[in-house]
């Protein structure tokens, strides 16, 4: 598995990853602001949206989707395929909705919308886990050559 | 309606995700936890208000809205009454025939944090639940007002120390116990009022799942804790849920139309309820010398609870 394989990115919209002032929004100040607003999640249709994926819904730049929290991290979580068994743990407990789980195989992490809060971490279930915190400025190529190899079970 | 199947978690996530990320929640936090896997359970349409608190305030930080589905935010105690009103416009448009997709199932869903739910929302909450209506309505559990510094609220248990109630040379912490909502909610008279946990995905699936099938008001009170006040490293949220549910601190079970008590865990190693405080420094100054009767006072609440459950489900009443 191959570092570019891994390094997946979903691109729903040319704004995503920026911030909101670079995306040059139309932005009402405070003192603008009327009583009660709406938000539009969607720019078409989303009479369907229980059943597209995210890269293939059309996301309005009002959806955080199109934002991120990625300067929230100090750690980032790798993951390495090649010891993953898909339990999807990680995708069911991911409290940032970061887990990129298609078609029942894990295939990566969003790294725009992770705080890198290591929940995912701690549920793996394999032996060596096939989820591990780096420091954010690793090299994600580093990163897998460093793995752990598999822990023996401590005789009792 | 259409449901998800939850055979198994694998199964369970083909679901698309319909609440986004980059949402302001803390890292660790629970509530997105449990909001995603009530949005996963079903493909239906969803429509869902939010009381004032955190799931709110970081979900819709101008100009952003992490919601793919209707959501409402209104104020501290209105949720209910919001998604009342939503539920009785859609019947009501529906007679008249004046929605575009008449046909649609829609679900309605409140979501409320626990001091709006045990305090200041309750009024509001204990009307809808009279009047009726074909809604859920979900507490997100973290036992103290963490959106505004961790003040005590009537859901934070005996003995916790929190930015109002503090411990310290003349002082435990809250001194009062935690209110019973479920038996409160129950009392109402509601089809289906559970407590559920997210460590155990599927039984608190299953749980919503059936809420939401269900006609009628139901109340589901969920575990949601909170690594900034309860004061634990974020990555331990699903550790220390694990400890809540098998120190029988959080134990879960449902009540059908308001008498029929199921307990849907019984854990097979009941844990002493000391692991689950000493994972926590809100309850550090328990274990001091002169403050051990309360961990005492807990664990004997925790077995007359426990017993006063397992009796309720045998007798039925």
């Amino acid at each position: 598995m191959s570092v570019e394989q891994q390094d997946l990115k979903l691109k729903a919209s040319e704004n995503r990853g920026k911030s909101q002032l670079e995306a040059g929004f139309d932005l009402l100040g405070w003192d603008e602001v009327t009583q009660g607003s709406v938000l539009p999640s969607f720019d078409g249709d989303a009479s369907n949206v229980a059943h597209q994926k995210a890269e293939e819904r059309e996301y309005s730049d009002y959806n955080s989707y199109t934002a991120t929290v990625a300067s929230w991290r100090v750690q980032k979580p790798v993951f390495n395929i090649d010891v993953c068994i898909d339990c999807q743990n990680c995708w069911v407990w991911c409290p940032d909705s970061s887990i990129l789980s298609r078609d029942k195989q894990m295939l990566g992490i969003d790294y725009d919308h992770c705080k890198g809060c290591e929940v995912c971490v701690e549920v793996c279930p394999t032996n060596p886990k096939s989820l591990l915190m780096f420091n954010e400025y690793t090299d994600l190529g580093d990163a897998l050559a460093s793995w752990p190899e598999k822990k023996k079970k401590e005789k009792k | 309606m259409a449901i998800t199947s939850i055979k198994n978690l694998k199964e369970f996530s083909t679901n698309n995700d319909r609440f986004e990320g980059a949402h302001t929640l803390c890292p660790g936090c629970a509530h997105s936890m449990i909001v995603r896997e009530l949005m996963n359970c079903t493909d239906d349409n969803l429509v869902i208000s939010a009381n004032t608190g955190c799931l709110e305030v970081s979900t819709a930080v101008y100009p952003f809205t992490s919601w793919d589905t209707s959501w409402i935010h209104i104020g501290f105690e209105n949720a209910a009454t919001s998604v009342t009103a939503a539920e009785v416009m859609h019947k009501v448009r529906k007679k008249k025939g004046t929605l575009k997709d008449g046909d649609a199932p829609v679900k309605f869903v409140a979501f409320g944090g626990d001091g709006s739910t045990f305090d200041i929302g309750f009024q509001w909450l204990s009307g809808a639940m009279e009047r009726g209506h074909d809604f859920t309505y979900i507490c997100l559990d973290n036992e103290n007002y963490a959106n505004t510094g961790g003040q005590r609220s009537s859901a934070t248990p005996i003995g916790a120390t929190t930015s109002t109630s503090v411990a310290g040379t003349h002082s435990y912490g809250k001194k009062e116990k935690k209110k019973d909502i479920v038996s409160i909610m129950a009392a109402h008279g509601s089809p289906y009022v559970a407590q559920l946990a997210p460590n155990k995905w599927k039984m608190m699936a299953k749980g919503f799942q059936k809420a939401l099938e269900t006609e009628g008001p139901c109340f589901i009170n969920t575990v949601s804790p909170c690594c900034t006040e309860w004061k634990f490293d974020p990555k331990d949220t699903i550790n220390i849920t694990d400890l809540a549910v098998d120190s029988l601190m959080f134990p879960m079970y449902e009540i059908i139309d308001g008498h029929e008590l199921n307990i849907l865990y019984r854990p097979k190693n009941i844990l002493k309820v000391e692991d689950y405080l000493g994972a926590q420094g809100r309850y550090k100054h328990l274990f001091k010398p002169e403050y051990k009767h309360i961990i005492e006072k807990i664990q004997s609440d925790i077995d007359e609870d426990w017993a006063r459950l397992q009796r309720r489900e045998e007798a039925r009443v």
